[in-house]
């Protein structure tokens, strides 16, 4: 060791040690808490509305509403991922020369003094017994390197010295999962569109910032269709889309929630559903004075005559809600009623009351018969061209963890001294960089087998 | 016979198996933890029974799907891993009177899952997030995470009844050595972390087909995750650190806490994606 460090190196040191990745982690538990805490992308009035003013403040400072992505969050990530990477620089080349020796060798003293050492005596000669555990141990384990004396034979065999890359493995694959939500990010989208049955858009608004995002192709949702089980629980929400490209209609097909379309790196899925606003009513008129009815059906900026033909009705439009002194009477069409003289009158005609108008007691009562409810589509619509970079580091990941865990570079020494022609003494000892106990259950089932 | 006596009677059963093991660990007879054992691989079998018929009762009511969608069902299968689990342990270790710390585990899940009135029995049809062949790979490697997690939680807990060096009288000598305690513990929590690992990442491809996303920062998400890193620090700990013994222990009981909350404290309190499991 230096005594007089210059700061480039304290700082590798600093990102080289183990107990940084150990706070940095506590760092990411503790923190991550937060969020599953307090309300994330809320507007500002929740917060306000939730916490009070002070803590809203606080809340905003530190980015506590959109913790995930905050600067300080990222920052942590950032600072496991040097420190993964300085870890792995400093260590790698050690455990390379552990992997890959000139020559493999062997320290006999240190397994002659292991705790796992079994010792038995045989009623077979050296010759016979070496050549017998060497077929066991090469069988079992692998290559063996054999040392012979006149009156003693050693045998070394190993296994799984490449397993100590697993962990690098490991670490490898988160860099890739962050690389990969990194690409994501920057070069992918995430956005929604709501498409009206019969509607065709190629412009669906991002998520963050509900700016505009142009397809290179157009969406038509044809249908969609909600089925309820008879207990009342949503069964499946399907809708039919066709995809166009170039005035061309290029497929048609149906997604529902588990089954996406994903056409040239976009996915396209199915996320919310929602009435549309109907484009026409099938409406009774009744005259006031003699109660003749008649049903028409009136489309959204239609006008028509009325029996008495001085009267003209004009539907205006449609509410999603209806505000009538103070109540909200849900869905609501909007029409007027125009007299020759000039005078108007504007009246609501809520799809839930539909002799609603009878109330205002006019010289026409307008009666919803039906009104043709239609659907729209909530369609989640993404690009990520980071998702395979995520995936491998998922797949490497598991077989990374399935290496360091379960596999291990183990060592096997047996020791063989002649006790005259037909008798010898068998040691047997391993090590192993992992499993102890499970190394000490081998060893047992060895001599067993030794044991013949 | 239904499902739902099959599962009631493994309740009683599993009642029954963590007595006998209780009582061998308190009077030092070491037969009683081996009929323990026996009870508990009955009580494995109705439990399994009750599962496959619960799953073929869900397909004659016209739902047709794996018994793996509610609070009910998750507690039931929850109990059947940590058998699971547990029994390949005994029988790979010969170590019978750790099921003192185990099988209590076993019965309060199907306990808890049979005598809570809140959580309802009834076999439901799923909702259309459900619906895919994600979710069977989902859970079944999330709860065998779990269970991990909760045998290593049991184990762990000999550290602290358990003197270093106790005196071969003591209804404490038969408990095995803190050497084997360690190794138990770290390969409990190694088999948890790769399958939480697994049981994530089948998570996240599953979002990822279903919503677009393969990660959102959902409350069981981040829960998850936060399990995740505690166990990851177990691993540093004892790798890179050299820790062991009692200190250990008590990161594996935080581990264990997060997994309680994962399951059950974000349901309860707090609100997001897996709010029905």
């Amino acid at each position: 060791m230096k005594k007089n460090k210059t700061i480039p190196e304290h700082i590798w040191q600093f990102f080289c040690s183990a107990r940084l990745a150990v706070y940095t982690l506590v760092l990411l538990a503790l923190t991550s808490i937060i969020g599953t805490v307090v309300l994330q992308n809320g507007s500002e009035e929740d917060y306000i509305r939730f916490y009070g003013y002070g803590w809203t403040n606080l809340i905003k400072t530190f980015n506590f509403d959109d913790m995930y992505h905050s600067w300080w969050f990222l920052g942590l990530i950032v600072i496991l991922c040097i420190n993964i990477v300085v870890c792995s620089i400093e260590r790698l080349s050690t455990t390379w020369k552990i992997i890959f020796p000139k020559k493999t060798t062997f320290n006999a003293d240190r397994f002659r003094k292991l705790k796992n050492l079994e010792t038995f005596a045989l009623n077979k000669p050296l010759s016979q017994l070496a050549l017998e555990s060497e077929t066991v141990l090469s069988k079992s384990v692998g290559p063996v390197i054999k040392e012979e004396t006149g009156t003693s034979v050693i045998l070394y065999a190993e296994k799984g010295r490449w397993t100590r890359l697993g962990v690098y493995v490991v670490h490898t694959s988160l860099l890739l999962l962050f690389l990969g939500a990194l690409i994501g990010s920057i070069f992918g989208f995430k956005a929604n569109l709501n498409l009206d049955e019969g509607q065709t858009s190629d412009t669906a608004s991002l998520l963050t910032t509900r700016n505009p995002v142009q397809l290179d192709f157009s969406i038509r949702c044809n249908e969609f269709e909600v089925k309820f089980y008879d207990t009342g629980a949503p069964e499946e929400f399907r809708s039919n889309l066709t995809l166009i490209e170039d005035g061309k209609d290029i497929l048609t097909t149906d997604i529902r929630v588990n089954q996406p379309l994903r056409y040239k790196g976009i996915n396209i899925f199915q996320s919310s559903y929602g009435s549309a606003p109907p484009d026409q009513v099938s409406l009774e008129i009744i005259a006031g004075q003699d109660n003749a009815t008649m049903v028409r059906t009136v489309k959204i900026g239609e006008e028509i005559q009325l029996p008495d033909e001085k009267t003209l009705f004009k539907l205006e439009g449609f509410l999603p809600h209806f505000d009538f002194s103070g109540h909200d009477l849900g869905p609501t069409f909007i029409g007027r009623i125009l007299e020759i003289d000039g005078k108007s009158l504007q009246i609501g005609l809520p799809l839930k009351f539909p002799t609603f108008d009878k109330m205002r007691k006019g010289s026409y009562t307008f009666v919803i018969k039906a009104a043709d409810q239609k659907h729209y589509t909530g369609l989640h619509i993404t690009k990520d061209p980071g998702i395979w970079y995520v995936y491998a580091g998922f797949m490497l990941m598991i077989i990374g963890c399935w290496i360091t865990f379960f596999m291990a570079h183990e060592s096997y020494f047996i020791e063989i001294q002649s006790l005259g022609e037909k008798a010898s003494n068998l040691s047997i000892s391993g090590t192993s960089n992992r499993n102890s106990q499970g190394l000490k259950l081998k060893i047992r089932k060895l001599c067993h087998t030794l044991k013949g | 016979m239904n499902s739902s006596f099959l599962l009631s009677t493994t309740t009683f059963i599993y009642a029954l198996a963590t007595i006998f093991y209780i009582g061998s660990f308190a009077f030092k007879k070491q037969i009683l933890a081996k009929v323990g054992f026996i009870v508990l691989v009955i009580g494995f079998l109705d439990n399994s029974a009750g599962i496959i018929l619960r799953w073929i009762e869900s397909y004659q009511m016209g739902y047709g799907h794996a018994p793996f969608s509610n609070m009910y069902e998750s507690l039931v299968f929850f109990s059947w891993t940590v058998a699971v689990l547990y029994i390949f342990v005994e029988l790979k270790y010969k170590e019978s009177i750790i099921g003192v710390f185990a099988s209590p585990l076993i019965f309060l899940a199907i306990a808890y899952a049979s005598f809570d009135p809140s959580i309802s029995n009834k076999i439901s049809p799923l909702i259309p997030a459900l619906k895919s062949n994600w979710l069977i790979a989902h859970v079944i490697t999330c709860f065998l995470g779990y269970a991990g997690f909760a045998v290593a939680f049991g184990f762990s807990i000999m550290y602290f009844i358990k003197p270093q060096n106790p005196e071969s009288g003591s209804i404490f000598a038969k408990l095995p050595s803190w050497e084997l305690i360690d190794e138990l513990t770290y390969q409990m929590v190694v088999f948890g972390f790769l399958f939480l690992t697994i049981g994530i990442i089948t998570g996240a491809v599953w979002a990822n087909s279903a919503w677009g996303t393969y990660w959102s920062w959902d409350p069981k998400e981040t829960w998850s995750l936060i399990t995740w890193f505690v166990y990851a620090i177990f691993m540093h700990l004892r790798m890179m650190k050299g820790w062991s013994g009692k200190n250990l222990a008590w990161i594996s009981i935080i581990g264990f806490i997060a997994v309680l909350f994962t399951y059950f404290g974000v349901n309860y309190l707090l609100s997001g994606l897996h709010s029905y499991a």
